[in-house]
């Protein structure tokens, strides 16, 4: 069984729990088996917390945390100093981050990882499209450009779907995250 | 037509409850089961459910006003947690003994302290022998089904007793997983209306409850219960097997995961089963013949079914996601030793004491505890009984 | 179903009531609570002025009052407290040890 283990590192309120769950989603509305689910230590604004996706085409029975992942997110790139973010992450995988930094200049902090690494600069992304900084929607357009987890065409067309029902009574919000998704599908990139 | 959805253990359960439409849902907040009464909260503000929502200012009195609304006629439900649930213990034998056939959405977490928000069984093992029904989850769908099955057992006419349908605290009750929910309609025809044969409301028959029992009937009382608790046997079966008919998935007292021909076996309770269920597939596909029982319905204890389920294994560990402080195991194990005891030929048993306060399980971990079976399968040899694994520790331990 | 005039110390389980539930009004006649009792008020009826102050005082309704008038007491019931004898103002009611 092809099974897609990804682990995203955020701050309490900052969101990554939620962008763990809407890629849960959204694999879901593709016909996938989906889990999506936060680690909680201390529930505070500003605190590092751990959220987990496994996505396959078989239900995954397995409920423990993800120890060797595939993909690992990093939404707030402050972490990089106060987190081994790439602890057990597989070399043959990919970890993302929300930076505008050089490949170089993360490596210093990813303990050696050898496998790739990519950014997005989501604050500009955010920022271009919505006037406000949501990290949530590049960042998950960004992982599934590098996990290849879902056919991209699909991802977009499903995310317009859900955008259009979520933000019905606000249609100028559909227009902006859109362009955040469309935007970082093209910007993400390795470094 | 079931429908395809993604939803964590929480919703589902408040998913359940709106479809039910119970007459009275008396809440308090307790992580990790708040999100069950804020998503009511919003069905009742939306006008899908018309249930008279009690915010009570305890637990002690969530149950009491339970305990209320279900002697006056009504259908009465709650939620809770751990420290919740403790608060509520003396209401939980009040009402077991009342017959009050309330429902109870269990999300475990460990009983403070020290303070932890995270998932083990000690809120609800430490309330197993008050005289309720107790039905586990491994996961979302199974709360959910087991939650459309709960009031049918409970409010039969040969039991009468409350249930509590559990399920572990964040590991599924905040997880969003892949979900099959049943249709409203469908719901409401298969649970049915709650028809008490008496109850305070009802005009042509005067009725008192909660009496004070004097040294002479208290005994009787309680006969009484043990009898309910024995009928409840057959009506969860019973229950389990129209639920089967109606929506298609199977239930019983516990999951047998091959089991046929397992020399060496688990058994245990919860989203536990899931991550032993993948270690299984892959020992299997080692030529390993192991198993696995998760125990679904913990009261009433299915002893003499798991006794024969266990009778044909070499050696068992059972595990336990509470301690119990008897340096004897915990209770799933003490029961289910107890119920092998008078087999002809019976396993070698230990107990695994596992996961407390959210220490994570993995499925490498449950390979250990195989191995160390099948080392006792080996040998001959149970050398220690009560073992611990995921602690540190800075002794050589079994695991 | 058993009146509870009929569930007594001889009931066996399986005859009882589940949760001991009572399925008529009034059961609380049935307990006499006057065996409980070790000072007993005694009326004086000639003393007595009618005015039935002691009634609505006794916690027991052990004081029957039929067409305005008091009777003697309900020594089923009574459980000798002794209000009735402190509220009557006319000393209508002596109160005396049980036995004497």
């Amino acid at each position: 069984m092809k099974m897609t283990e990804i682990r995203w590192h955020g701050r309490g309120g900052q969101g990554a729990k939620t962008a763990c769950l809407l890629l849960a989603d959204v694999a879901f509305t593709a016909g996938k088996y989906v889990q999506g689910f936060p680690e909680y230590g201390p529930e505070r604004m500003g605190a590092p917390i751990t959220a987990y996706n496994r996505i396959s085409d078989e239900r995954c029975t397995i409920h423990s945390n993800i120890y060797t992942p595939e993909f690992v997110v990093v939404v707030d790139e402050t972490l990089l100093e106060a987190v081994d973010v790439t602890k057990g992450l597989k070399e043959d995988g990919a970890i993302v981050i929300n930076s505008s930094k050089s490949g170089d200049e993360l490596r210093k902090h990813l303990n050696g990882y050898k496998g790739k690494v990519f950014t997005i600069d989501a604050r500009t992304v955010s920022e271009k499209h919505l006037g406000k900084y949501f990290p949530n929607t590049p960042m998950l357009a960004a992982i599934v450009k590098v996990s290849g987890v879902l056919d991209e065409e699909q991802f977009v067309s499903d995310m317009e779907a859900s955008f259009k029902h979520k933000f019905a009574s606000k249609p100028q919000v559909i227009e902006g995250n859109m362009g955040c998704l469309k935007e970082a599908l093209k910007e993400v990139k390795e470094v | 037509m079931s429908i395809r959805e993604r939803i964590s253990g929480n919703e589902a359960i408040a998913t359940a409850m709106r479809q039910i439409n119970p007459d009275v849902f008396a809440a308090f907040p307790i992580t990790p089961s708040t999100e069950i009464p804020q998503y009511f909260a919003q069905y009742v503000a939306d006008g899908k459910v018309d249930t008279e929502f009690v915010t009570v200012e305890s637990e002690h009195s969530s149950m009491s006003a339970c305990m209320g609304a279900e002697a006056a006629g009504c259908r009465a439900i709650t939620a809770t947690s751990s420290a919740g649930l403790a608060f509520m213990y003396e209401m939980l034998w009040v009402v077991s003994s009342s017959r009050l056939p309330v429902t109870l959405a269990c999300v475990n977490r460990a009983l403070t302290g020290p303070i932890n928000i995270n998932n083990d069984h000690s809120d609800s093992m430490g309330c197993r022998d008050a005289g309720w029904i107790q039905i586990y989850a491994e996961n979302n769908q199974e709360a959910y089904d087991n939650y459309l099955q709960a009031m049918r057992i409970g409010e039969h006419k040969d039991v009468r007793l409350p249930v509590m349908i559990c399920q572990d605290g964040f590991i599924t009750s905040h997880a969003v997983e892949n979900i099959l929910l049943e249709d409203d309609d469908a719901v409401k025809a298969f649970v049915g209306e709650y028809k008490p044969e008496n109850y305070l409301l009802k005009h042509d028959n005067p009725l008192a409850v909660g009496p004070y029992d004097v040294c002479p009937y208290y005994m009787e009382h309680k006969m009484q219960q043990v009898e309910a608790m024995k009928n409840a046997k057959q009506v969860i079966l019973d229950v389990a097997a129209d639920f089967k008919a109606t929506f298609g998935r199977e239930y019983g007292f516990f999951e047998e995961y091959l089991m046929d021909d397992a020399e060496i076996a688990l058994v245990l309770i919860g989203s536990t089963a899931g991550t032993a269920k993948a270690c299984i597939d892959k020992m299997r596909a080692e030529g390993k013949k192991v198993g696995l029982i998760k125990v679904r319905v913990f009261r009433p204890f299915p002893g003499e079914e798991l006794a024969k389920a266990l009778e044909n294994c070499q050696v068992v560990a059972v595990m336990d996601k509470v301690e119990g402080f008897t340096n004897e195991g915990g209770p799933l194990y003490n029961e289910t030793a107890a119920a092998c005891i008078n087999l002809n030929k019976r396993p070698k048993m230990i107990n695994v004491v596992y996961g407390l306060g959210g220490r994570d399980i993995t499925t490498t971990d449950i390979e250990k505890i195989y191995n160390h079976l099948y080392m006792i399968k080996e040998t001959g040899e149970v050398k220690e009984h009560y073992l611990h694994i995921g602690q540190r520790s800075n002794v050589k331990e079994v695991f | 179903m058993l009146k509870a005039a009929n569930i007594n110390e001889k009931t066996p389980w399986q005859e009882m009531h589940p949760g001991g539930e009572v399925y008529e009004g009034g059961t609380s006649a049935l307990t006499k609570t006057g065996e409980w009792r070790s000072m007993r008020p005694v009326w004086n009826k000639d003393a007595c002025k009618q005015c039935l102050l002691c009634a609505p005082f006794c916690p027991d309704s052990s004081i029957p009052v039929k067409d305005m008038v008091r009777d003697d007491f309900d020594y089923d019931h009574c459980k000798g407290c002794g209000i009735c004898v402190t509220v009557c103002p006319f000393k209508a009611i002596d109160f005396v040890k049980e036995g004497e």
